[in-house]
């Protein structure tokens, strides 16, 4: 049973609206040192055929034998996306030819993978928030890479990525947008970051995903779908599904039918294109691999492997609004990456009252911190702000001993020229003034400065910032700005 | 002089240990005669060289008074076992030139114990075969004849290089591989011993795979003892064969001149088949009648879904054959016949390949595996292959500790006499022994008489997992009741 | 159960070896003689029978997450019939 998305984007079209039903089928690189089932290494890149057993190489008589840490990340991630872990599963070979293919079959799990049903919740950019419902994960080898333009003639078959260990984790066609797609894999790379299952460097080719995607009329059956394959981008995910599901709709419209098939996304036309390589519908001939037992585990396994988890970002999100009062928008982005969390928590670390300051930490790091990052395009790891920086500077606006604005002067220094901020702040005297007296002192001199404008103000009463400006200006930024504001008021009559 | 190449693989060990002879004198004698010996075609390589180099080392260790427990002992070894940089073809033309660089595992364990190696022996394509008939290099011939008659006959297969060696004195041992009785029914062609171990038992590591769950590494030799002391070398736990069990090897040897007082031995009824030739009918009894005077215990059991053990496990091996074989397809090793584009190189390079009996066999593997078909082939036959596992466990259960039956339908028969027509009628030589494969466990067969025409003839015993030894003991009493190894009158 | 010619030519398609027109009949009938041969197992009664997962059984052994292997690329590509730079060289694959 699937849980229906709830929101839809339909696409108008010329006989009325169509609805996109999306599933995706993502591959993520286990995060391991050794191959699922050979003792090669998993490092990318590396001269080719180098990180190759003579198992990779599926040379007469290699036997495959699997790999603990890949069972563990599995099932780790499996309960990260709230799903059945299943105590019994079997591999089982999926035979075809291909030259990156080198054992003429790719073990895989077919009839009963390791991870049964489970959940993603996704929140989307317009505030809602859908919940993305997952079929299956199941452990399989990545097969090599051939490249094929080099030579005229001749392919170039490199098989260091044969055999690394790939969970491949199937979402039920719950997607109705492209937008909804999109977080649907952020989310999920985000969860598999937290965990350490996987890297999710698209780029690398850690993560990439397979989008089925078919449309219809709402409330209709469901439509032909076409496999879009091996899509590596984030971006590219949202491209494709745009393009195919107008083509569907185009061809639809036309008073055709949709052939089912394998597709291409070709980034550089926005298009999607078929393969050709389509002679004959792939009749895989799965059976159970007979050089493996069933991978059995018990619930005590499981249930350590649960406890040991870190905290996920839904999880620290909650936490984050309960404990802090932070917005969910504001939590959203702080434990969209694991990064950008622990630097948070490190700032709350540094403050006297995360309580009090909380929220007031998360805006500095998602604004000012991230803001300024972003405008210098660097990531948080080489901040020339560190969180305990960030913190000291929070707690100081906490306890009043600077103002809003002074803090920010404070952020410029220490970004430039780093530095200790309370330190900073006592050698430039930066300290916020709230000696009452000392305002007092400053704006009975102001206002006996200018007494055609002190007229104007008690007519007008917004004039009073004119006032406040010049205040704040004498005292060098320092002065308090409520006390400053409620002196003036007092002063002035009102 | 002794004629070394009449010894036993036991008594050549002694005769080192106690320097009567030395390792390179006896691995002369055996080059000699494999030289002697090529019109049999059992071996499809020689390595004089290597074999000359290791028994010069078995000596120089020998006289430290070093080494293993196959110090000097010349093998053959069939050519489905990678062996660290010596050609390995599975006989086929597939793996053309094939140079492994690695060693098998049980190979490797044979070399650690001191064994010298003589050369490659013949065996069927990929293992597929009862006769050798179907090796890329030809047949073997079967050093035993009819009385009288100069008709080259099988020696049986698939290892048939490995008995034939054995049989004619070109080796004091082998290794082979049984998947439905490749060790067995060419032991019992050609008068000799040879055992399939329990399915786990020897690494599968480095022999080319034909059906996994079935294929087992196992020694054959002239004597029982010869087979338990090879035996003690090839097997073992490998953490690189995830199918092999981690049970700690005994010293099968000492199980020779065990008592089998008291054994329960059953006599199966589903093996006295309709039309079966007297002759094995009589051996039979016989071998029955050998064991109860040595005081086993002889009871009549039934194993209910004997019939059906050909038939499954022609549709499980071909299916696990037309996997494994895969990837023979040009890329990274064996013949490449050129083609357009990769799927004519594929197709080209394969059918070129692959000899008419693998092609064939792969090809109702396929069959058997495609979509719509897999639950009514290869679905059930591993369901009838629970069935026909639980009729031995249920026997087991009722105390019996091995069982007797006859070995092959018939003695070894004329090379090209069988399966022309029909492929069917060649599979039948296995009836008997393929049970055992389909059930995991182990099977002995040891010589135990002749047919009318002067042909060995032998008997199988079949035992519990991992109860080798008992086999061993068994053996050794039909082996005393039928009379030690006696070689075929030398026509080559 | 049996397979016609348009059958067997899919099947040989489908494991990659060539069969000439002329052989296809004799192909159809071994592979038909097998079939009659195995049909006899639709006689046993199966029912509730579990299929055979683990002929000797015991537990899966796992392997420690260390890398043990590979970084042996000449032995690897030393039996290759073309190799290039250490590629494996095919006829070019159309996608």
């Amino acid at each position: 049973m699937t849980a229906p998305a709830k929101s839809s984007k339909l696409i108008k079209g010329a006989t009325g609206d169509w609805e996109m039903v999306i599933g995706l089928e993502v591959h993520a690189q286990v995060t391991s040192n050794s191959k699922l089932f050979s003792g090669a290494s998993t490092e990318f890149g590396g001269e080719p055929n180098a990180h190759v057993s003579l198992v990779d190489a599926a040379m007469p008589g290699m036997l495959p034998v699997i790999n603990e840490e890949c069972v563990r990340q599995a099932v780790r991630t499996g309960l990260g996306l709230k799903a059945q872990i299943n105590l019994k599963s079997t591999f089982d070979r999926k035979n075809y030819f291909y030259p990156d293919l080198p054992q003429g079959y790719q073990i895989s799990q077919f009839k009963s993978p390791v991870v049964g049903e489970g959940q993603v919740h996704v929140d989307l950019d317009d505030g809602e928030s859908i919940a993305v419902g997952i079929e299956r994960l199941h452990l399989e080898q990545d097969a090599g890479k051939s490249l094929h333009d080099q030579h005229p003639t001749m392919s170039y078959v490199d098989l260091n990525r044969s055999g690394v260990a790939l969970m491949e984790i199937v979402s039920k066609p719950d997607i109705r947008s492209s937008e909804q797609a999109r977080a649907y894999v952020t989310k999920l790379r985000s969860i598999l970051r937290y965990l350490g299952t996987c890297d999710g460097d698209m780029e690398k080719g850690s993560l990439r995903a397979d989008v089925n995607v078919s449309v219809r009329k709402p409330g209709a059956p469901l439509g032909t779908r076409c496999e879009i394959k091996n899509v590596n981008s984030i971006r590219f995910i949202g491209q494709a599904i745009e393009y195919e599901a107008r083509r569907q709709i185009g061809i639809l419209e036309d008073g055709g039918a949709i052939e089912q098939e394998t597709r291409l996304f070709d980034p550089n036309k926005g298009e999607t294109r078929s393969m050709r390589s389509k002679e004959e519908a792939h009749d895989y001939r799965y059976f159970p691999d007979p050089d493996l037992l069933p991978l059995e585990f018990t619930q005590s396994y499981v249930d350590q492997l649960k406890s040991a988890l870190p905290e996920l970002p839904d999880e620290k999100k909650a936490r984050f609004i309960s404990e802090l009062g932070l917005t969910p928008y504001d939590a959203s982005v702080l434990v969209n990456e694991q990064e950008s969390a622990d630097f948070y928590e490190a700032v709350l670390g540094a403050l006297a009252d995360r309580r009090r300051d909380g929220k007031l930490a998360a805006n500095w790091v998602i604004n000012e911190l991230f803001g300024r990052l972003n405008k210098e395009s660097k990531d948080i790891a080489a901040s020339p702000v560190s969180a305990a920086q960030l913190g000291a500077i929070v707690d100081l606006i906490g306890t009043g001993t600077i103002s809003g604005k002074i803090a920010k002067d404070l952020f410029e220094i220490v970004w430039t020229e780093g530095g200790d901020p309370r330190a900073l702040v006592e050698a430039r005297g930066m300290k916020q003034v709230t000696d009452l007296g000392a305002i007092e002192k400053a704006v009975d001199e102001i206002v006996a400065a200018n007494p055609d404008k002190a007229a104007q103000a008690r007519e007008k009463p917004a004039l009073i910032g004119w006032f406040v400006g010049q205040v704040m200006k004498s005292s060098g930024g320092k002065a308090n700005p409520q006390a400053v504001n409620d002196l003036l008021k007092s002063k002035l009559g009102f | 002089m002794t004629d070394l190449t009449s010894l036993t693989l036991a008594e050549a060990r002694d005769g080192l240990a106690k320097k009567s002879f030395k390792a390179i004198e006896l691995t002369d004698a055996h080059l000699a005669a494999v030289e002697q010996a090529r019109s049999l075609n059992a071996f499809v390589l020689e390595t004089p060289e290597q074999a000359r180099a290791m028994a010069q080392d078995a000596d120089a260790r020998i006289a430290k008074g070093e080494g293993g427990p196959l110090n000097g002992i010349p093998l053959g070894i069939k050519d489905l076992f990678a062996t660290k940089g010596v050609r390995t073809t599975a006989c086929s033309k597939i793996l053309g030139n094939f140079v492994p660089p690695y060693e098998s595992t049980v190979t490797a364990q044979l070399w650690r114990d001191g064994a010298v190696m003589l050369g490659k022996l013949n065996n069927d394509e990929f293992a597929m075969g009862s006769s050798n008939e179907t090796s890329c290099f030809g047949p073997v011939a079967n050093p035993w004849r009819r009385n009288g008659s100069e008709t080259k006959l099988v020696p049986g297969g698939s290892s048939g290089g490995s008995v034939a060696a054995v049989s004619a004195g070109l080796c004091l041992g082998a290794t082979a591989t049984d998947t439905g009785g490749s060790i067995r029914q060419p032991a019992a062609f050609t008068g000799i011993v040879g055992l399939k171990p329990t399915y786990g038992r020897c690494s599968r590591w480095g022999i080319v795979a034909f059906a996994s769950s079935l294929d087992q590494a196992g020694p054959v030799a002239k004597t029982v003892r010869d087979t338990a002391i090879l035996m003690r070398s090839m097997a073992g736990h490998d953490p690189k064969d995830t199918t092999s069990a981690d049970i700690a090897v005994p010293d099968y040897e000492k199980a020779i001149g065990q008592s089998v007082k008291g054994m329960k031995i059953g006599i199966p009824k589903e093996y006295r088949l309709e039309g079966m030739p007297a002759e094995i009918e009589k051996l039979w009894q016989q071998g029955a009648d050998w064991l109860k005077a040595a005081g086993a215990e002889l009871v009549d059991i039934s194993l209910p879904h004997t019939k059906y053990a050909l038939p499954a496990y022609y549709i499980v091996a071909p299916a696990e054959a037309s996997s494994n074989l895969a990837r023979y397809d040009g890329v990274r090793y064996g013949l490449r016949v050129p083609g357009r584009a990769i799927g004519d190189m594929y197709e080209n390079t394969r059918a070129e390949g692959f000899g008419p009996e693998v092609r064939r066999r792969i090809m109702i593997g396929t069959y058997v595996l495609s979509a719509g078909y897999y639950d009514a082939y290869y679905l059930r036959a591993q369901k009838v292959r629970t069935l026909i596992k639980k009729d031995f466990e249920d026997c087991f259960a009722q105390g019996v500790q091995a069982i007797l039956t006859p070995a092959t339908p018939s003695a070894a028969f004329g090379i090209g006499e069988k399966g022309q027509a029909d492929p069917v009628e060649m599979y039948l030589n296995d009836i008997f022994t393929v049970t055992v494969n389909m059930a995991g466990l182990p099977g002995i067969a040891v010589p135990a008489g002749s047919d009318a025409q002067g042909l060995p003839l032998g008997l199988q015993l079949i035992g519990r997992p991992f109860e080798e030894e008992t086999l061993f003991s068994l053996g050794e009493i039909m082996e005393q009741s039928a009379g030690r190894f006696t070689p075929p009158v030398k026509w080559w | 159960m049996s397979v016609d010619a348009a059958t067997t030519r899919r099947i040989a398609h489908l494991a990659r070896i060539a069969v000439k027109d002329s052989e296809v009949a004799h192909l159809q009938g071994e592979i038909n003689a097998m079939l009659a041969f195995v049909e006899q197992l639709q006689e046993v009664n199966v029912e509730g029978v579990e299929p055979m997962t683990s002929v000797t059984p015991m537990a899966m052994k796992k392997r420690a997450d260390v890398v043990t292997d590979g970084e042996i690329a000449d032995a690897v590509l030393s039996n290759a019939p073309a190799t290039e730079d250490h590629f494996f060289l095919v006829p070019k694959v159309v996608e």
